[in-house]
Formats: structure tokens, C-alpha cells, sequence
């Protein structure tokens, strides 16, 4: 237990290795099943079923779907740039996992004399004393959400398909009317807990009210904001806007589109995660279920809210989302992040 | 601009609740409606086809899609000697039924009339007829 390799002991990476996995595994489930329960919800939303044939209630449907594509026949344009059409949907699909390395999924567990802080990129010594955390986790995790957009406008230009460039300049554009107010609407959050470190920003919300309920409209604006930035409906425009092709990813086939979807629904479950963590008071909950079943409870109810949003509202137009962006988010941040800030020097202290 | 959307949201989450109305086709049947347009079938009387060939289906068929030929039998009496309906062409209009003076055609309740070669879309009189 003592040896020490590079200054840390051997228990620290067993810790690390076994963290990993069991995020890895749990983000493939759910992208894997958030995608039955998509269309399970969305149907019954619609008065159908969803589906029902593979499986009881069609619940091996995920796996069929996994093997038919991988069975199906890649196409590679011949005029494509290969190199980055090959690497797009990497560049789109990694970002979207690496983003949980800072997320905390509950707050410790003891395993063997450690404390391991259910956060990839934590650490405690033996003593259960913190040793290192993100302390900027929000802003890595806001620069890797912005990575993302690389490997749709690197798909859309790979493809010299006219459809997949402009699919993949609207996700651009997207993302530059969104990213402002995303971001403004997390600076309210940091004014209150005078810290980028998502480990204290939930610590901060145990005692008193969650910060949904001290910053509502941050809340909403958040929210509504990651739904354009991961590109899910209604803001879905890369993929398609009037006409019905599938913008970026229109050359695609096989697995490498199915990359792409995998990215959208893991930058989905990020995006749960993140705003349960900042908003929603992350792990805590009432004790008698563990902090972890809390976390995941919340995220799947957020993913829900995503569906139930999906299922409900038309796609909007692109200079509709334009004006929603800059006209009504920026100034509407704006304003809360004034108010906080008087709130904080006048009132709070 | 808030309300609607919220009530918009309201509506998808109600109809959650409500039980599908989804047929799960191959194993449960649909309940066809009376006066439904399925395949044609030729109506027998006295062991044959009531079709007396007086063009009248082919003259009022929009598509143009049947094909009639008279022939004579041994009292003389007009009969039909081809009866063809291309169902690729075919609308399901039912006039046909409509101006049959001697109530010869009719349409069944079959709707899955799916096919993988062309020719089996032609429907003879042969076939016509095994459809009681």
C-alpha cells in the first residue's frame, strides 16, 4: 500500500483506473439507453409505443441497433478530404467524454483505509485530506463543450458535400450566440459560491437552497442554452434546418455517424450533469439512499426534461435562435449577473 | 411568449398517460370498416361469373386500368372471356361497383396486396374469382 510510484501510492491509481471505468461504462449505458428511452418517450408522448420488437418491450433494441451499425457498408465520398473526414467524428465524440473527468458524482466513498472522492480528477491522501481538484472544473468543462463543434465543422468541410459545410458553418455560428449566455449565466452562480471548483459549488448548496432557487432565471437560461450548445432539438439546425438532409453528418454512414449521435447524447448527459451540479445541489438529497443515487437520479430526470422538450417544441429557425441568443439570453444574463453582484456586496454580507 | 410554451409542454406530458393507439400490425389485425376498397372480386352466380362483358368498368375506370373481352358461350349469351385489373394502375376509386348494371364486382376487405414481380399485379379473372 505504501509503495509510491511518480510520489503517489499504488492505491491512488488503482482508485483512478477503477473511477474511470466505472464512469466510461456508466456514460456508454446511458448514451445506449438514452436513446431507447428517446424513443420510448417520445412515443408514448405521441400516443405510440416506441419500440416494442427486440427484446421485452423492446429493450435490446440499443444492441441491435449497435450491431447494425457496425455491419453496415462505410462510404467514404471520393472528393473527401479523407484524413479529416476519418478524424471528425473523433474530434466531435471525445470532448463529450472527457468533460466528466471534473464532474463530482457523489462526495467519498471509503475503500480499503482511502478516501476516494467520487470525482475523476480528485484526490485524497490517507489522512482523507484533499490533495488536488479542479479547482477551474467549470471552465474546463465549458472549453471542452466548445471543443465539441470542431468535429461537426471538420465533418461538415471533410465531406465537399455542400450540405454537410453549410450544416457544419450554422453549428458554428450556433454556438457563438449561445456560449455568451451560457457562460454569463454560470457567472451568477460563481459570485455565490466565490469558487470555480464544482466540489465547493455543491458543498455550498447542502445547507440552504439549491442554486436553481437562488438563481431561477440563471437556471432556465443555462439550460435552455446547453440544449442549443449540444444541438439537440429545438435548436438542432446542424443537422437540418427547412430542408430535410441531415446537415454535417449528410455523408456519413455506419459507425462514423453513429459517432457523432453517441457525442450529441453523452454531450446531453454532460450537459444533465453539469446543470445538476451547479444548479440543482448535485449528490445531496435526503440521506437514506447513498449521494451517488441522488447525482443519478437527477441527471436522468434533466435527460427526461430534454426528451419531454423534444417531444413538444418545433425546431427554430435560425435567425429566430440568433435573436433569442444575442436579444433576449445576453441582455436577460446580463442583467441577473448585476443584480447577483448587488445582492452580493449590499445585502448577503 | 411563457404560457404557451408551457402549456405546450402540458400537453405532451398528459398525453404520456394516455394508452397507444399503435397497432402492432403483423400480430394484431386491423378492424376493417364497412364500405372499406380492398381487392376486387368477381361475384358468382350459377358456378360462373356474373360478368356479362358490357365494358361499362372499363369505360368509367378514371386509371383505365381493366381490361375487358366479350366472348359467347354455348346459349349465346355474352360473356367474360378476359377480366384484367392492373393494380399497379388501379386507384380503388370503386366506381367500377358503382356502374356495374348486373352487380358482377366487388371490393373485399384485402388490403395487403404487396407483391414482388410486376406480373403479379395483374389480376386475371382466375384470380379474381377465387376471392369469395
Amino acid at each position: 500500500m505504501d509503495t509510491l510510484i511518480l510520489g503517489l501510492p499504488v492505491a491512488y491509481y488503482i482508485a483512478m483506473v477503477a473511477k474511470v471505468l466505472v464512469a466510461f461504462v456508466f456514460v456508454l449505458l446511458t448514451v445506449a439507453y438514452a436513446t431507447y428511452a428517446e424513443r420510448k418517450i417520445i412515443g408514448h408522448m405521441q400516443v405510440r409505443l416506441g419500440p416494442m420488437r427486440t427484446g421485452w418491450h423492446g429493450l435490446l433494441q440499443p444492441i441491435a441497433d449497435g450491431v447494425k451499425l457496425f455491419f453496415k457498408e462505410e462510404i467514404i465520398p471520393s472528393q473527401a478530404s479523407k484524413f479529416a473526414f476519418l478524424i471528425a467524428p473523433l474530434v466531435a465524440l471525445i470532448p463529450a467524454f472527457i468533460s466528466f473527468a471534473v464532474i463530482p458524482f457523489g462526495d467519498s466513498v471509503t475503500i480499503g483505509g482511502y478516501t476516494v472522492p467520487l470525482q475523476i480528477a480528485a484526490y485524497y491522501d490517507q489522512a482523507g485530506k484533499q490533495v488536488f481538484d479542479v479547482n477551474v472544473g467549470v471552465l474546463y468543462i465549458l472549453a471542452m463543450a466548445s471543443l465539441g463543434v470542431y468535429g461537426i465543422v471538420l465533418a461538415g468541410w471533410a465531406s465537399n458535400s455542400k450540405y454537410s459545410l453549410l450544416g457544419g458553418l450554422r453549428s458554428a455560428a450556433q454556438m457563438i450566440s449561445y456560449e455568451l449566455a451560457a457562460g454569463l449565466a454560470i457567472i451568477s452562480v460563481f459570485m455565490l459560491s466565490e469558487s470555480l471548483s464544482l466540489h465547493k459549488i455543491v458543498a455550498d448548496q447542502a445547507g440552504g437552497a439549491w442554486y436553481a432557487f437562488k438563481q431561477p432565471l440563471a437556471f432556465v437560461i443555462f439550460f435552455i442554452c446547453s440544449l442549443a450548445e449540444i444541438n439537440r432539438t429545438p435548436f438542432d439546425l446542424p443537422e437540418a434546418e427547412t430542408e430535410l438532409v441531415s446537415g454535417f453528418c449528410t455523408e456519413y454512414s455506419s459507425m462514423k455517424y453513429a459517432m457523432f449521435f453517441m457525442a450529441e447524447y453523452a454531450n446531453m448527459i454532460t450537459v444533465c450533469a453539469v446543470t445538476t451540479t451547479l444548479f440543482l445541489g448535485g449528490w445531496h438529497g435526503p440521506a437514506f439512499l447513498p449521494g451517488w443515487f441522488w447525482f443519478i437520479a437527477k441527471v436522468y430526470f434533466l435527460i427526461f426534461v430534454c426528451m419531454w422538450v423534444r417531444a413538444t417544441y418545433p425546431r427554430y429557425r435560425y435567425d429566430q435562435l440568433m435573436r433569442l441568443g444575442w436579444k433576449v439570453f445576453l441582455p436577460l444574463t446580463l442583467v441577473n449577473v448585476m443584480a447577483t453582484g448587488l445582492w452580493v456586496m449590499f445585502i448577503s454580507k | 411568449m411563457i404560457m404557451p410554451l408551457i402549456k405546450g409542454l402540458q400537453i405532451t406530458i398528459s398525453h404520456m398517460f394516455k394508452k397507444p393507439v399503435t397497432l402492432q400490425y403483423p400480430t394484431e389485425r386491423p378492424d376493417v370498416k364497412p364500405g372499406f376498397r380492398g381487392l376486387h372480386a368477381l361475384n358468382v352466380s350459377h358456378d360462373k361469373a356474373k360478368c356479362v362483358a358490357c365494358y361499362l368498368c372499363p369505360t368509367v375506370c378514371p386509371a383505365k386500368c381493366i381490361t375487358v373481352e366479350a366472348g359467347e358461350d354455348a346459349n349465346h349469351d355474352k360473356y367474360a372471356a378476359k377480366y384484367e385489373i392492373d393494380m399497379l394502375r388501379c386507384i380503388f376509386c370503386g366506381y367500377c361497383v358503382e356502374a356495374c348494371p348486373v352487380d358482377a364486382i366487388r371490393m373485399t376487405e384485402q388490403f395487403e396486396l404487396a407483391n414482388y414481380t410486376r406480373a403479379d399485379f395483374t389480376y386475371t379473372k382466375d384470380r379474381l374469382l377465387e376471392k369469395k
